[in-house]
């Protein structure tokens, strides 16, 4: 077979990528309090224990409101940052678009202590409006990169026409423009979605006494006998990320493929 | 001259339109990380009083001893004396340990990636190599701090590879060094930062026109050598961008010493977290920041400058 | 649909002037461009054809200067506003729409009904050749169909004028041929002013009824297609259509509209006032000959024509053709000469002594 060492390489490598997810499972079937080999037996009570948790069940609400919010307010900054940067060419570009895409590569912690220390400054209250402020922070540059590859792909000429054919500047986006890269707006309210929701510094330092999911998860860490039940609901969010994203993978190639371009790519 | 006029205004209404639309991203990104990192480099030249800053200018958080003032009948007093970033030997360490343990995962991860992005793009086939990215980005996406944690059962003392070892009659007793250290944050991170090693390098590696590796090959060179001399050059601003879009963020990591290092394997994102929240001490840890910001960005442009000349030429 | 000889002016150009920053892409462009005739903007890549195009559009302002349609000048009127249409030179069909969507994309706003505009659409894809493809994607179709559409698509709201940038690029050699006949028949038809831009010289003279040749953001000619090729006013534009052989000259004097030349290799030779367009001075003058206006002489074979004496320095096979290079006066004057390969008629060698026959009024004098 082609390049059978690499192939045999990169399985192995695929195979240690997914160990700790494979692993997930295990454990939250495991009839066990400890999470250690050997296995104890099958059970599903750490998924029915979920249930009586109040303040997962908090952690859950907030978590998915600060992802809802976060993904919407992200895209709709990504998709003016996508369509400024693809499209127009205005002074400082580099330096402004750099600005915006930073957080990709700042150290989280930096980014979430500096936000701290200015919202207790200018004495905002820590809660979920703080948390999303930051996750917005970190979640509008990726939503920039898939969405900028929408806009990429985007021939000119096709405004041009729908111009040309007796449209508005403002007809044209909802028209021509806006369906085009619907796919790609898709894909990034999921994927903006499935980082908020797993993202935990800045809900930790911005939270206050606010609990999201990965926050709850992270304290919960603390207390032994509490690991199954964590294993159970990491089960649960595995699931739900991988779809989300796979849906999120099949809008952004169909976006690709509907303005003609070709798919070449990840997410990044 | 009239027409010179009229043509600037044209341009000008190409830059107005681009400013006007950038401008609602490009706000909340100075509101919401320029303006906080400039106030945290303001604060680490400032004192620390009791809940609150007192502006005035001083360098003792960085060298040399500070003290922390606390409000007594009403006057601001000199309460406690605390060493600066780099007169602190505790701080020093966790910046160096923290810059090392950034470099050997930066370098683990990067040679680990190399042979699987050259893999997807010289050996897999077209149609098959977004499926092949989408399988390596998946872990990248899904719950962060439960992956760290099972890396914590890996390498635990019952855990699965203790447990296997035993299994196979290798071992008698589980080997305790696997957790609790400085290699399980190295393997830990390595495995998190993946993905974000394999997509620029795999990126570069596609933009390889293929007929120069058949040229290099038509010329005489072995297959050995054509890697050598043409695909590895090529493929360096790739290497490049996967080594500081892994080591930048890994400085600052938090959560991997937290779980996985033990009490020996804190690094600075802990001590700044400590000094933040416990100590309460602003100018302390916006000067522990900004110090990790700057080893960070240091350590970066050496490393830009020594790969300087695979960055020229046409982009 | 006939014309009278004197066609009105559909757009005129007022020295239009184009900056981009400190680059000057259109130099006072003037000139008219009559209503129903197939106009085409012809020149290299870069030399402001396409940006000259897009000014009647609408899509890139001006400068300095106006542009007129119809008699109205167009400053500060938008592309949707004007009564142009366009067809791009990548198509532009809306991926996400069907064939019919696409061809009356333009109808949205139109008062007619439903059932009317859908007639509009079924009349505009027969004249283009599709009917009964208005249900199909439009990502399905071939480059051929894509264009065909772009075309029904523009021709759908009547428009003055219809621009067609670089239509023809992206087909290939047959299918071009066969749009470019198509295309003729269509303007024929609708007897819309068709404004075509190209890069390609046989393309522009086989369409066009009119050329205005661009270099370097000005126009070097404006004239039909004969005149263009029989009379180029200028070296360049004589280069660029066609192939011309220059010889170096000597002018030797000029009186009541006679120029008296001696040429290198053909002798002295008089000239009519227009087979010399104005000097443009600074480059030694030559005289330009076309390749199938010299004739070589077989063995007892006689021309009223003038005769130089020469020899076959390369013989290119062409099939219906055959080009031969030939000295004349000497080894320092090489003309191409092409001869049309009939029956009987054997292909020479290279080294063979040849007499050329050439005609004086086939010259141009470019000085």
């Amino acid at each position: 077979m082609k390049g059978g060492w690499f192939r045999g390489y990169a399985i192995v490598y695929l195979f240690v990528l997914y160990a700790p997810i494979i692993l997930l499972p295990i454990f939250a079937f495991n009839d066990s309090a400890i999470v250690s080999f050997p296995l104890a037996g099958f059970t599903t009570k750490w998924f029915t224990q979920m249930l009586d948790e109040p303040t997962l069940h908090e952690a859950l609400k907030n978590s998915l409101f600060i992802a809802v919010s976060t993904s919407i307010i992200s895209t709709l900054l990504g998709v003016l940052a996508a369509r400024a940067s693809t499209r127009f060419v205005f002074p400082a570009k580099g330096a402004i678009m750099g600005l915006i895409m930073l957080p990709l590569v700042l150290p989280e912690i930096i980014a979430a202590v500096s936000l701290l220390v200015v919202f207790l400054g200018i004495g905002m209250p820590l809660g979920l409006l703080t948390i999303i402020l930051g996750h917005v922070l970190v979640c509008t540059p990726f939503s920039i990169a898939i969405l900028s590859a929408a806009f990429q792909s985007l021939d000119r000429s096709l405004e041009e026409a729908a111009y040309d054919l007796g449209e508005t500047p403002l007809s044209t986006f909802y028209l021509i423009i806006l369906p085009l890269v619907m796919p790609g707006i898709i894909s990034s309210l999921l994927i903006t979605f499935t980082i908020s929701l797993d993202e935990f510094i800045m809900a930790f330092f911005l939270g206050g006494t606010n609990v999201t999911l990965p926050v709850y998860i992270f304290t919960q860490f603390r207390f032994p006998q509490s690991v199954p039940v964590i294993m159970a609901l990491g089960t649960i969010l595995v699931l739900l990320s991988i779809t989300l994203l796979a849906i999120a993978e099949y809008f952004r190639r169909r976006g690709i493929a509907k303005t003609g371009g070709k798919n070449t790519g990840g997410f990044l | 001259m009239s027409s010179i006029k009229s043509s600037e205004r044209l341009g000008r209404s190409e830059a107005t339109s681009g400013l006007m639309l950038i401008s609602p991203t490009a706000i909340f990104a100075f509101l919401l990380l320029a303006a906080p990192l400039a106030t945290i480099l303001a604060y680490s030249f400032m004192a620390d009083g009791y809940l609150t800053i007192i502006p005035q200018f001083q360098t003792c958080n960085y060298i040399g001893t500070c003290f922390s003032y606390e409000m007594k009948d009403g006057v601001l007093t000199a309460a406690k004396e605390y060493n600066g970033v780099f007169s602190d030997p505790l701080a020093q360490t966790l910046l160096v340990r923290s810059l090392g343990v950034s470099l050997m995962v930066t370098l683990v991860t990067v040679v680990l990636a190399f042979p699987v992005a050259y893999f997807v793009s010289f050996h897999v086939a077209a149609d098959k190599k977004s499926l092949w990215l989408f399988l390596i980005t998946i872990p990248f996406w899904t719950s962060y701090l439960v992956r760290v944690f099972l890396w914590k059962v890996i390498l635990g003392y019952n855990g699965v590879i203790n447990s296997a070892l035993m299994g196979l009659g290798i071992i008698t007793e589980p080997i305790t060094a696997l957790n609790y250290n400085v290699g399980a944050i190295v393997t830990t991170l390595a495995h998190a930062y993946a993905p974000f090693a394999i997509l620029p390098i795999f990126v570069a590696l596609e933009k390889i026109d293929r007929s120069f590796l058949e040229a290099g090959l038509d010329l005489g060179e072995s297959a050995f050598n054509t890697f050598r001399r043409v695909t590895l050059p090529l493929a360096m601003p790739g290497v490049i961008s996967a080594t500081l879009i892994v080591f930048i963020p890994t400085v600052g990591d938090y959560v991997t010493p937290n779980l996985v290092g033990g009490p020996e394997g804190k690094l600075v994102a802990n001590l700044i977290q400590l000094q933040y929240m416990k100590l309460d001490n602003y100018p302390l840890g916006s000067a522990t920041a900004v110090s990790a910001m700057l080893l960070v960005a240091i350590v970066s442009l050496i490393f830009l400058f020594l790969n300087r000349r695979y960055l020229r030429g046409p982009k | 649909m006939t014309f009278s000889a004197e066609r009105s002016t559909m757009i005129e150009f007022r020295d239009v002037h184009k900056y981009y920053g400190d680059y000057h892409a259109l130099r006072g462009i003037s000139g008219e461009i009559r209503a129903g005739e197939f106009f085409s903007l012809l020149g290299p890549s870069g030399c402001g054809k396409t940006t000259l195009l897009r000014t009647i559009a609408g899509f890139e302002g001006i400068s300095s200067g106006a542009v007129l349609i119809d008699g109205k000048d167009t400053a500060g009127i938008p592309p949707n506003k004007r009564p142009t249409n366009m067809v791009f030179q990548s198509y532009a069909i809306f991926p996400h729409l069907t064939v019919a969507e696409n061809v009356g994309f333009g109808l949205r706003r139109d008062p007619r009904t439903a059932a009317e505009k859908a007639r509009a659409v079924d009349e505009a894809l027969e004249m283009v050749g599709l009917k009964g493809y208005g249900a199909r994607a439009a990502t399905a179709l071939s480059g051929g169909q894509r264009q065909r559409v772009a075309l029904a698509r523009a021709l759908i709201l009547k428009p003055k004028v219809l621009l067609l940038d670089e239509p023809l690029s992206a087909l290939d050699k047959k299918m071009r041929e066969l749009m470019q006949v198509e295309l003729i028949k269509l303007q024929r038809q609708v007897g819309i002013t068709f404004i075509l831009v190209t890069h390609d010289q046989e393309e522009a003279l086989v369409m066009s009824d009119r050329i205005a040749v661009m270099f370097e953001g000005e126009i070097a000619q404006l004239a039909d297609p004969e005149t263009l090729y029989r009379r180029p006013n200028s070296r360049k534009v004589a280069d660029f259509i066609g192939t011309m052989n220059f010889i170096p000259c000597k002018v030797l004097g000029e009186s009541g509209g006679q120029i008296e030349v001696d040429a290198k290799g053909l002798g002295r030779v008089t000239l009519s006032a227009d087979q010399a367009p104005p000097a443009k001075g600074g480059e030694s003058p030559v005289v330009g000959l076309r390749p199938e206006t010299l004739t070589l002489l077989y063995p007892g074979q006689n021309t009223p024509d003038r005769i130089a004496d020469g020899v076959v320095d390369e013989v290119i096979y062409f099939g219906d053709m055959t080009y031969y290079d030939v000295y004349i006066g000497g080894t320092d004057v090489e003309v191409r000469l092409s001869m049309r390969n009939v029956p009987g008629r054997p292909i020479l060698e290279v080294g063979n002594q040849v007499q050329v026959a050439w005609n004086p009024s086939a010259l141009v004098l470019f000085r």
